[in-house]
């Protein structure tokens, strides 16, 4: 029963996109929902919703690994929380990336990969900049992930971000959804590209 | 010798084959005996004769039940059930007398005829009552109680009866004083003070004798180690009280049941229950046999409007007296109706009370007959009477869902899911989905659980919830789901299969007993199963582990892994299910799997736990060397 949904087509070995979504409260967020469905559909990316298959942070941290080393490209999707990743994307990143594995001595399992990090806010985007009231631009916030990145030998793609999430109508969200579809796609292997 | 062990062997095969086929047909274990001892009596095949000897015999089974029943109730519950025995009981009595025998003298008898009759058809039957009522589930709580109050009642009642009835006599006596069972006591030629003051001998005999000398008297037998004499002793006890209680003129059940409740206390309790209980349910069949074995085939057939006539009147009269003292008394309609169907037949007090009345003259011997076949026929009506009621009541609720004007906000509209089953584990998911705004219908056969949860404007139906026209009128064909949480393995498969059947499209969530039990519901078409001693085992398991010194969260990770281990294993197991070998080897195999990793986390290099995250050892090694790298240079 903890086998994973593997909602997304199955990707071939070594090759895709995985999409790992993190939202504690998917059902709240249109945003997110919106993102998902629209990543979801393309061929080539296989989805993963953590908190629909590790409510309990029980991660399983062998089938993890596996699907990481199965895609090419590591997608996180995520609403920034406390300016950084919501608790079991945190959880699951200490679990699954692990020393030996991800990095340090034979650890090489990521070598290579690209990362990509797609990141909704509740604040505008005027908010992250150093006289915005969060004082901060979102390269800031998210170097953790890109130093994680860094670490693990992997490239790191440039974020996707969709500011002031929570505020946006509904065509409004379905472009953001579109401009999202499009990005995964461009990280998709040529052939796979819709 | 012979004779016995052919009537042994008869009354053992009715017993055998009419009961559990009673039982498929839901007619219940009474009536099956009934059954039996109607077609193995003597206006039948006639295999066996109408032996008093037979009967007395059987009647013990009565003092056995109510000594049974006397270690369930405390002495203070006795004390708070006073105004249920004296008020309830006692109304009971002197009401339903007085009304059968007011129909009595309006069918033309002399007014003393009619008041004895009236007070002897008062009785109900004690053993049909309790176990009829046990078998619905319904012995425990309010409409037991106050059944049982009546009943308790009646056997001190009928004491004084035995004084009383030889007053109305119209008629030169026979052979007063004399006919046998509860009147005849060594005591009736002494004064009537001294007949008082040894009734209190013996009830003080019985209090002080279980208090005192019971306890060392048990510790003695226990250290020997003898299981039997351990059970002889058990029943010399309830032996030996009822012919102390028959000796002085009480009756023995009474007796058996004070003695009863004299050691309920004590340490000893359970282990009497257990000793005593196969000769109560032997003892009550060989009573019902007996009783279906006397009943008067050719005496109905002879005059059948009449008997029928006596016996609709009777339990007519006594459900309606019986009902309206119980809506007195404040109790619910649902409760008072089921405590008046199941008293409204006549008892087996009736058969002694009556064979005495002849004696004593105040009854004609073919009234009494009459009368006597009228009591036994409307015993066995009782479990027919019963079913009556549960069909109606669960017709009602199909017919009017809401019955209580109180059904509150939750349950307006169609139910979004439907309980099967509202015990222990029923109420703890129907209580987290209406916690969660759900709205959900619940089948329960138990109606004080009932009375529970609609005082709460709860929608519950009353009744077996594996049939389908009590399905439908839950609302079934609208709900989203079916959740089946029966404490009945063959049941729970029976309503899943059912169900999946008539509903393609419904998702159904089960109750499993055990694993193979589980395979078998998924099997026959559960959505999905829960193990019910799964998870609370595994919690209980993980508290073990924290008070064994594992931090919680470690504990906690710790059965997070077994779990995912084992529901993984079950899957596995799943295709096997079906081909007995190959699932034994599998699961033999699995077993080994635990054990491995069972060992694993004793080394603590189990790939699986999270052990190689959070200040991992190699990480640490690597720091190390780095530090000293960085400290070279």
């Amino acid at each position: 029963m903890t086998t994973l949904p593997n909602t997304g087509a199955a990707a071939p070995a070594t090759s895709g996109v995985l999409l790992v979504l993190a939202h504690p409260a998917l059902e709240r967020s249109r945003a997110n929902r919106a993102l998902a469905k629209a990543a979801k559909g393309l061929s080539g990316v296989t989805f993963r919703d953590l908190y629909e298959t590790y409510p309990d942070f029980a991660i399983d941290i062998e089938t993890e690994q596996a699907a990481l080393v199965a895609h090419d490209v590591i997608a996180l999707q995520f609403p920034l929380y406390w300016y950084s990743t919501p608790a079991l994307l945190k959880e699951w990143l200490d679990l699954v990336w692990l020393h030996g594995f991800a990095y340090g001595p034979g650890g090489e399992a990521l070598q290579g990969k690209r990362l990509f990090v797609a990141c909704t806010t509740g604040a505008g985007a005027k908010a992250y900049h150093a006289h915005g009231y969060n004082r901060f631009t979102m390269d800031e916030f998210l170097r953790p992930l890109e130093q994680t990145a860094h670490l693990c030998g992997m490239v790191w793609e440039t974020p996707f971000v969709v500011h002031g999430a929570a505020v946006k109508d509904d065509a409004a969200l379905k472009a953001e959804a579109e401009r999202y579809r499009a990005r995964i796609g461009s990280l998709l292997p040529a052939e796979t590209e819709v | 010798m012979d004779s016995f062990l052919i009537q042994t062997v008869f009354y053992l095969g009715a017993a055998v084959i009419s009961v559990p086929i009673a039982k498929r047909l839901g007619l219940g274990s009474v009536l099956g005996y009934l059954i039996a001892g109607v077609l193995i009596g003597p206006h039948a095949l006639s295999l066996v004769g109408a032996e008093g000897d037979v009967m007395k015999f059987a009647e013990f089974g009565v003092v056995i039940l109510l000594f049974l029943i006397g270690l369930e109730v405390q002495p203070s519950t006795l004390w708070e059930m006073r105004r249920t025995i004296f008020g309830f009981g006692g109304a009971q009595v002197v009401v339903t007398a007085l009304a059968v025998a007011g129909v009595a003298v309006v069918l033309g008898l002399p007014w003393q005829t009619a008041l004895a009759v009236g007070l002897v058809l008062a009785m109900s039957s004690t053993a049909i009552v309790l176990q009829t009522l046990d078998e619905k589930g319904l012995r425990q709580g309010p409409v037991g109680r106050a059944a049982f109050g009546v009943l308790l009642l009646q056997d001190l009642a009928v004491i004084p009866l035995f004084a009383l009835l030889p007053l109305l006599a119209t008629v030169a006596p026979t052979t007063a004083g004399e006919a046998g069972g509860h009147g005849a006591s060594l005591m009736t030629h002494l004064p009537i003070w001294a007949q008082i003051a040894s009734v209190f001998a013996a009830v003080a005999a019985v209090v002080g004798g279980g208090r005192y000398l019971v306890r060392p008297l048990f510790r003695f037998i226990a250290e020997s180690r003898l299981r039997e004499i351990f059970t002889a002793a058990a029943l010399l006890i309830v032996v030996g009280v009822a012919s102390l209680m028959q000796m002085v003129g009480l009756s023995p059940a009474l007796g058996a049941f004070l003695a009863g409740v004299v050691l309920a206390e004590s340490e000893f309790r359970r282990e009497l229950e257990t000793d005593i209980e196969p000769f109560r349910g032997l003892l009550l069949g060989l009573f019902f046999i007996t009783v279906g074995a006397g009943v008067d085939l050719p005496l109905i057939a002879h005059k059948p409007l009449t008997l029928l006539g006596l016996v609709l009147g009777l339990m007519t009269l006594k459900f309606l007296v019986m009902l309206g003292l119980a809506r007195l008394f404040g109790a619910p309609m649902r409760g008072a109706a089921a405590v008046a169907t199941a008293l409204a037949q006549g008892g087996e007090f009736a058969f002694v009370l009556l064979t005495f009345t002849v004696g004593a003259g105040v009854i004609g011997a073919p009234l009494a007959a009459l009368l006597t076949a009228a009591v036994a026929v409307s015993m066995a009506l009782t479990p027919l009477a019963m079913m009556l009621y549960e069909r109606i009541a669960a017709a009602l609720d199909a017919a009017v869902p809401d019955v209580t004007p109180d059904t509150g906000a939750f349950d307006e509209g169609e139910p979004d899911i439907i309980i099967a089953g509202f015990g222990r584990f029923g109420q703890i998911t129907g209580r987290l989905l209406t916690a969660n705004g759900f709205r959900s219908t619940v089948l329960d056969s138990d109606i004080e659980q009932i009375d529970l949860l609609r005082r709460f404007g709860r929608r519950v139906h009353y009744g077996d919830a594996t049939r389908m026209d009590l399905l439908r009128a839950a609302g079934i064909e609208r709900a989203r789901m079916l959740i089946v949480a029966l404490d009945d393995r063959e049941k729970t498969v029976e309503l899943v299969e059912t169900a999946r059947k008539a509903f393609p499209d419904l998702v159904i969530l089960a109750r499993a007993w055990d694993r193979r039990h589980a395979y078998d519901l998924l099997a026959n078409g559960a959505d999905a199963v829960e193990r019910e001693t799964f998870e609370s085992a595994l919690s209980l398991g993980t508290t073990a582990l924290q008070k064994l010194g594992f931090r919680a969260h470690r504990a906690h990770r710790a059965a997070s892994f077994f779990r995912r281990h084992d529901r993984r294993s079950f899957e596995e197991l799943r295709p096997m299910w079906g081909q007995e070998e190959a699932y034994i080897l599998a699961s033999r195999d699995a077993a080994k799997t635990m054990e491995r990793l069972l060992a694993a986390d004793l080394s603590r290099l189990r790939p699986g736990d999270a052990g190689g995250a959070w200040d991992t050892a190699s990480l640490e090694q690597e720091l190390r060397e780095r530090a000293e790298k960085e400290g070279a240079e």
